[in-house]
């Protein structure tokens, strides 16, 4: 087993109310939940695989993908909804070279949306690498974006 | 000079979005030598103003401060001269500038208790918390109050649950004090998944000590020795900032084994939410901390009864908790006198949208929802649209029109109205809004955080939501409406939780109340807020100068036209993403959106 995957069981008993915490730090640490770890989770709590995933892909932090080197999530919540954010998102994926949600095949970006980042009277907002961009425009979004690839030297 | 004024930064997510953080390090620098004191506290609720800084004693009130404004409010402090009248807020409808956010009707109008201390004091300072009374309520309760006292008070006080339901609250304490087991939990939901709602994560970051001061007197009025928040992952500041507060009252002897030299023990541990809105139910939330998919399971037995583990479980939302240090502090009187006959104390409200003021407000009940959008929240965003619905209790609430702007803000009020007072996220719609979308936009939220468990609410809300994308889309069919109406009683007699029993409501308002819209989407192909992208065209008018903005910012050239003449839209190529709509001078505002058979037959 993986150094880093012992490092965090060290910090658990093992028990199945541990589940949910222990896939969080293993997510913390990879990005994302590769399968071996799963099992290895399985292992060590013993509870089935089967109930492992159950468990995973209940909830939305979980994902089973590695994430881009660039992370945009556009928020969906009610405010920033009725303020236009469908048509950020539409900004957003067309000028990253998406359909919809997911990451890009170079995994340069991945865009996601959350149901609200809680910064309503910013609304419409996206969050790009954590940095909050808020009372955004479609032109807003492009010049962003392209801001932001400068930032990366492309 | 003596100075005794010390400057307060508002970091609460809004005004930290808005780089409030950096406007702290400035000042910090800038007063480094003045002994000003500086300190950043939770948030102040009027976001739509951030960053907003404030001045004490004197209350002066500066909005949207940048970090070039850094320098005059220092030199203004260091010299004792006057204030900078530039940075002071506007009032949008007088045009007065107003120095104090004692004369601003946005807080005249409030009554803020449960977040008198958002705002005041460091969330990241125990001291400054005790320096306002802080944990003299649990030394009431410990020392002072017997279990039984205390929950007589809770009841007395009237406090009903701050989720959203309205469950009395002193009634869940009197189940749990009863239950028999020595084994019981305290448990408080912060899972606050309303779209469009940041109370409780507002009180936690601005006051967090309140919370654990609530819980562990509920704690000793259950005879309950442990304790969970249940907090979203999505709030990192707020877990942060809890975990902060939690070692510190653990260090000065609140939290631990006997407290305040006592002999009662309390511990309290944070429970990281994966994100799932229907964890937000009890008896799904439960499921969840103890490792499961958070599915709900039937009721009863409640959780008061048999909750976590098993065990019989206290759980409340965190503005329950951040009340009940209030109703031990005044008394379940003084509590009683604010607010109606049926709902007590007061909402918090998230007040958001097309609003002037977006922000946070505490209010009495009883009080109008023509107040808290016109007097304190200062109206529309923009002052020229009319007014169309305000939408309160999030996916589970309802859109009000304009008929109903003089309802009093109670719980049982709103749910005769069709809506409900849910956990006070409270969205402001306007003429722009339109309203078939805004139903579809909530049952996409609820199909796809059902959590599968009951098949009329996976497959209902499913056919609910397929229904109203063809209305949007233009494909709707007149017999659609009652068809909807069907599935809606349909999902709300058999779902087992309050997700399943509730996601109709933004469907069946709208209906109830803006019936003509869905009308004129399905019979006349027209979206009468000119929102839904398959029923508009976009135009432009022969006003065009030809500047051409439009022409170099469509990503699909559909615009042609020479230079200084005037444009036209090729429609087979127009996406119709709005940008030339969005980058038309308003001088000019020679773009037009049109909705209808009549224009599409023309276009």
């Amino acid at each position: 087993m993986e150094e880093a995957l012992q490092n965090i069981f060290s910090n658990f008993e093992g028990k199945r109310e541990e589940i949910i915490p222990i896939l969080q730090k293993v997510q913390e640490n990879y990005t994302y939940l590769p399968e071996d770890s799963m099992r290895e989770i399985a292992r060590f709590t013993r509870v089935p695989e089967s109930d492992i995933f159950g468990v995973a892909t209940f909830y939305a932090q979980f994902r089973f993908e590695p994430t881009g080197r660039n992370h945009i999530c556009v928020c969906r919540g009610t405010a920033c909804h009725v303020r236009g954010a469908p048509a950020i998102l539409e900004e957003v994926t067309d000028n990253v070279g998406l359909e919809g949600e997911g990451t890009t095949e170079d995994l340069e970006y991945t865009v996601e949306t959350v149901a609200c980042i809680g910064c309503c009277a910013l609304a419409p907002a996206v969050t790009y690498n954590e940095e909050v961009h808020g009372n955004l425009t479609k032109n807003k979004v492009r010049k962003l974006l392209k801001a932001e690839a400068g930032k990366n030297g492309k | 000079m003596a100075n005794n004024n010390s400057v307060l930064i508002c970091r609460g997510t809004g005004c930290e979005s808005a780089k409030s953080g950096d406007i702290q390090t400035e000042l910090e620098t800038g007063l480094d030598d003045s002994g000003i004191e500086v300190k950043f506290t939770g948030c102040h609720g009027m976001c739509q103003q951030g960053p907003i800084v404030i001045v004490e004693p004197e209350g002066t009130f500066y909005a949207n401060v940048k970090p070039k404004d850094v320098e005059p409010i220092v030199d203004s402090l260091k010299n004792g001269g006057e204030p900078v009248e530039k940075l002071f807020y506007k009032d949008p409808s007088t045009k007065e500038k107003l120095p104090t956010y004692h004369d601003i009707p946005f807080y005249s109008k409030q009554k803020r208790l449960v977040l008198q201390n958002c705002g005041k004091i460091d969330p990241e300072n125990i001291d400054n918390y005790l320096e306002v009374g802080g944990y003299e309520a649990l030394k009431t309760a410990i020392f002072d109050l017997t279990p039984e006292a205390i929950v007589q008070s809770v009841l007395d006080s009237g406090l009903r649950g701050r989720g959203g339901g309205g469950f009395p609250t002193g009634r869940k304490w009197q189940f749990t004090q009863d239950a028999p087991g020595d084994t019981k939990y305290v448990l408080c939901n912060a899972d606050e998944g309303d779209p469009g709602a940041f109370m409780d994560r507002s009180v936690l970051e601005g006051d967090p000590h309140a919370v654990l001061e609530g819980m562990a007197i509920a704690g000793f009025a259950i005879g309950a020795k442990q304790g969970y928040i249940y907090c979203r992952a999505e709030y990192p500041l707020a877990i942060k900032r809890l975990q902060i507060a939690i070692d510190q009252a653990r260090e000065k002897g609140f939290l631990g084994k006997g407290i305040m030299g006592g002999e009662f023990d309390f511990d309290i541990e944070i429970f990281h939410g994966a994100g799932a809105f229907v964890c937000g139910e009890e008896t799904a939330l439960i499921t969840s901390i103890e490792g499961n998919r958070g599915m709900p399971r039937s009721r009863p037995p409640y959780p008061a009864i048999k909750g976590l583990y098993g065990k019989p479980t206290l759980l409340n939302n965190v503005k329950t908790y951040a009340n009940v240090r209030l109703i031990i502090n005044n008394g379940a009187d003084w509590f009683a006198s604010i607010g109606t006959e049926k709902s007590k104390g007061t909402a918090v409200f998230a007040l958001t949208g097309k609003i002037a003021n977006s922000g946070l407000v505490e209010v009495p009940m009883g009080i109008t929802l023509r107040e808290i959008i016109y007097d304190i929240g200062g109206g529309m965003l923009d002052p020229n649209k009319k007014f169309k619905a305000v939408q309160t209790g999030g996916p589970s609430g309802g859109c009000l029109p304009e008929s109903f702007l003089d309802t009093p803000v109670d719980y049982d009020s709103l749910i005769e109205a069709g809506s409900m007072m849910g956990s006070g996220g409270m969205v402001v719609m306007d003429e722009d809004t339109c309203m078939v979308d805004v139903a579809r936009y909530f049952l996409d939220f609820t199909e796809k955080e059902s959590c599968g468990k009951c098949v009329p609410c996976r497959l209902g809300t499913k056919q609910m939501l397929d229904i109203l994308e063809d209305i949007v889309e233009g494909r709707g069919k007149p017999s659609d409406i009652e068809l909807l109406e069907d599935l809606a009683v349909g999902i709300k007699a058999g779902s087992l939780c309050g997700l399943g029993q509730t996601a109709p409501n933004p469907v069946l308002t709208t209906l109830r109340y803006f019936r003509d819209e869905y009308e004129a989407h399905i019979h006349h192909h027209a979206c009468p807020a000119k929102q839904c992208k398959e029923l508009i065209t976009y135009h432009i008018l022969e006003s065009c100068v030809g500047c051409g903005l439009c022409r170099r910012s469509c990503s699909t050239n559909a615009i042609i036209g020479e230079q200084k003449e005037l444009h036209y839209i090729d429609q087979s190529l127009c996406h119709k993403c709005g940008v030339c709509f969005e980058v038309c001078p308003p001088k000019v505002f020679s773009i037009e959106i049109r909705t209808g058979e009549v224009e599409l037959v023309e276009g």
